[in-house]
């Protein structure tokens, strides 16, 4: 049973790592792009403090914050990011095609929801136990092959969670311009049940991702695990145009700030200076580490 | 007499029975039905827990097959018509072709994909086509036909035992032909020398020094054999072919070797002719810097037409190959534009 501490620690250990790494660019050790999960820590910290460590996560270009959450070392994240050699796939990857234990993550919308759908298949044949997490967002549903993995996955009864981050933005183009009807709709449709929460607490988000993992583990079945939430940094690194006073109103619920009260002011700076050296040692190692041949 | 069909089918039959982590899916498997062109008929009942009929959903069907590759089992889809293949491309090209590499060789993704391609049964344009072009050259994927020379049963079974991604393309006319054996029927003029590697690349000659060589791949290894026949009764002209059963990647070995002898090539394919197989394989031969004159047989750059002699008229026939062959065997290697 993870407590506060461990929560708020992993939240913020994925906060610092952002703004680390979108700090990086300017430093020109990080190049391309990176899609910051800021803002949106509530919902990896939940997931994966209800998840069994053995379960099977399929991750998408926002996947940082899931990755760290997971259990994922920020140095070779960093690395990586770097394209570095010690990174997680030796500079390969980069920020969105990564993986690690049974971590797996690729930069195509919608592509990778059958990929986990299909992986549930080989859990559930093989008699693992093992549940598949998939990340998608409001975005990712404009794609085909999302409702014809939620077709097989409902028929064959597969044990995958498919997670929908809502943060009201497709890149630059808000959901009311990219979605008609309703998301858990879409889900009914396909007879799977769904735990919806509109909320940046870790506790609410952890309660709700028990239940659907818990669902998708006992019954065998698909479910759907749609949070509201929202992004306080751009889509990537400067496509940002969104009005501030919204991006302000929403930074009123940080889900740092929401779970803070849960811990002592001294246990709240001792853990701030504790993931500061974790994450100056992991950029500061990654940045010494050589690029592969 | 042994077919194609039955080949393919034992095979899929040997997969399931000696490997359990060998699962089948595509559209419309299930017995008594069993498939719609019936490479699948008997799995169903003899593997119920292995062998998953799937709704209309290509791009889902290769994404399942994908996920099982990652986490064990090794899948074998098929896409009902290889015309639908497209619907599957960002699986194959972004996904399964990419994992292994983009993840630093972490993992492996022992994946087929079976498709039927190829035209002459008057399914008109959407049903009829070769697409495998759009695949070829895509890195991380293979991309391999079988024909009637070697048994389509073994090569089947390397694409199963593959750690790779295999897209395995079975032209349509191949199913019904009866097995080849050295020595028998038409392939009495011949001497064979099977390649070695589970995607052999043949050699058929008739006498050791040739006037041309015909590469080619699937069902046109039949057309380009009629060919050679009638080359070398009606004309006394002595081709020699290439038989690839691994298009891409491929070795260029057994070719070179072939025109390093004879100085021409024919390459005969049923996709469109632009921008295709032959264009690679004559661009490879030419940047050895093997002096080469070259000529390709492939279908006209238009849709396949529903009406037969409009068909016709689109795919590249026996007669034609035997025309450029001729035309070919004619032409000088020329220094200014014509």
């Amino acid at each position: 049973m993870p407590d506060n501490h461990s929560l708020y620690k992993t939240m913020l250990r994925i906060r610092r790592f952002e703004e680390r790494a979108l700090a990086e660019f300017s430093t020109g050790r990080l190049f391309g792009t990176t899609h910051a999960y800021i803002g949106q820590e509530a919902d990896a910290a939940g997931i994966f403090s209800a998840a069994d460590p053995g379960d099977v996560v399929f991750s998408n270009h926002r996947c940082h914050g899931h990755f760290i959450a997971y259990g994922g070392d920020p140095y070779h994240l960093a690395a990586e990011l770097m394209g570095k050699a010690t990174g997680l796939v030796g500079g390969r990857g980069g920020s969105q095609h990564i993986q690690w234990r049974n971590f797996y993550s690729n930069g195509i919308q919608g592509g990778i929801v059958p990929v986990a759908t299909g992986m549930a298949l080989a859990e559930k044949a093989q008699h693992t136990g093992k549940v598949v997490l998939v990340f998608t967002g409001d975005g990712t549903l404009g794609e085909g092959v999302f409702y014809e993995s939620l077709n097989i996955a409902s028929l064959w009864k597969l044990p995958v969670v498919f997670v929908v981050e809502n943060n009201r933005y497709a890149q630059t183009t808000p959901v009311e311009l990219a979605l008609s009807g309703s998301i858990c709709g879409r889900f009914a449709a396909f007879d799977i049940p769904v735990w919806e929460r509109d909320t940046t607490d870790v506790l609410e988000v952890r309660a709700a991702a028990a239940e659907a993992l818990g669902y998708a583990r006992n019954q065998t079945g698909p479910a759907g695990l749609i949070l509201r939430t929202y992004r306080f940094s751009a889509h990537s690194k400067g496509d940002d145009v969104r009005d501030p006073a919204e991006i302000a109103a929403f930074k009123a619920k940080d889900p740092l700030a929401v779970h803070a009260p849960r811990l002592g002011e001294d246990v709240r700076a001792r853990i701030e200076s504790e993931v500061a050296a974790e994450i100056e040692e992991a950029f500061a190692r990654a940045a010494s580490d050589p690029f592969p041949k | 007499m042994t077919t194609v069909l039955e080949r393919l089918n034992s095979a899929l039959h040997t997969a399931l029975e000696t490997d359990p982590r060998v699962h089948v899916l595509g559209e419309d498997i299930l017995d008594p039905y069993g498939g719609a062109f019936k490479v699948t008929r008997g799995l169903s009942t003899d593997f119920p827990d292995r062998v998953h009929t799937t709704p209309i959903s290509e791009a889902a069907i290769v994404g399942l097959a994908n996920g099982m590759a990652l986490r064990g089992l090794r899948p074998v889809a098929e896409i009902m018509f290889g015309d639908f293949v497209t619907l599957a491309a960002d699986q194959l090209v972004n996904h399964a072709a990419k994992f292994r590499w983009m993840y630093n060789d972490n993992v492996r993704v022992p994946l087929v994909v079976r498709t039927p391609m190829g035209g002459r049964r008057g399914y008109g344009p959407t049903h009829s086509q070769s697409l495998e072009k759009l695949f070829l050259g895509v890195p991380g994927l293979k991309v391999v036909a079988p024909n009637t020379l070697s048994d389509p049963a073994d090569l089947l079974t390397a694409a199963i035992a593959d750690e790779d991604p295999v897209l395995f393309i079975e032209h349509k006319l191949l199913y019904t032909r009866p097995l080849l054996e050295a020595g028998v029927g038409n392939l009495q003029d011949f001497q064979i020398e099977v390649g070695g590697g589970p995607y052999p690349c043949s050699v058929l000659r008739v006498v050791p020094n040739s006037h041309l060589t015909i590469a080619t791949y699937g069902y046109n290894f039949e057309l380009a054999r009629q060919a050679a026949l009638d080359l070398l009764y009606e004309h006394e002209i002595f081709a020699e072919i290439v038989l690839f059963s691994q298009l891409s990647p491929f070795a260029l070995d057994p070719l070179f070797d072939s025109v390093e002898r004879t100085g021409r090539l024919l390459t005969v394919e049923e996709g469109t002719l632009s921008l295709g197989w032959g264009a690679e394989v004559i661009a490879r031969l030419a940047e050895t810097g093997l002096q080469v004159q070259a000529r390709r047989a492939a279908a006209l750059d238009l849709p396949i037409a529903n009406s037969k002699p409009l068909e016709d008229e689109i795919l590249p026939s026996q007669e034609k190959i035997t025309e450029a062959a001729l035309a070919l065997c004619k032409s000088r290697v020329r220094r200014t534009r014509p």
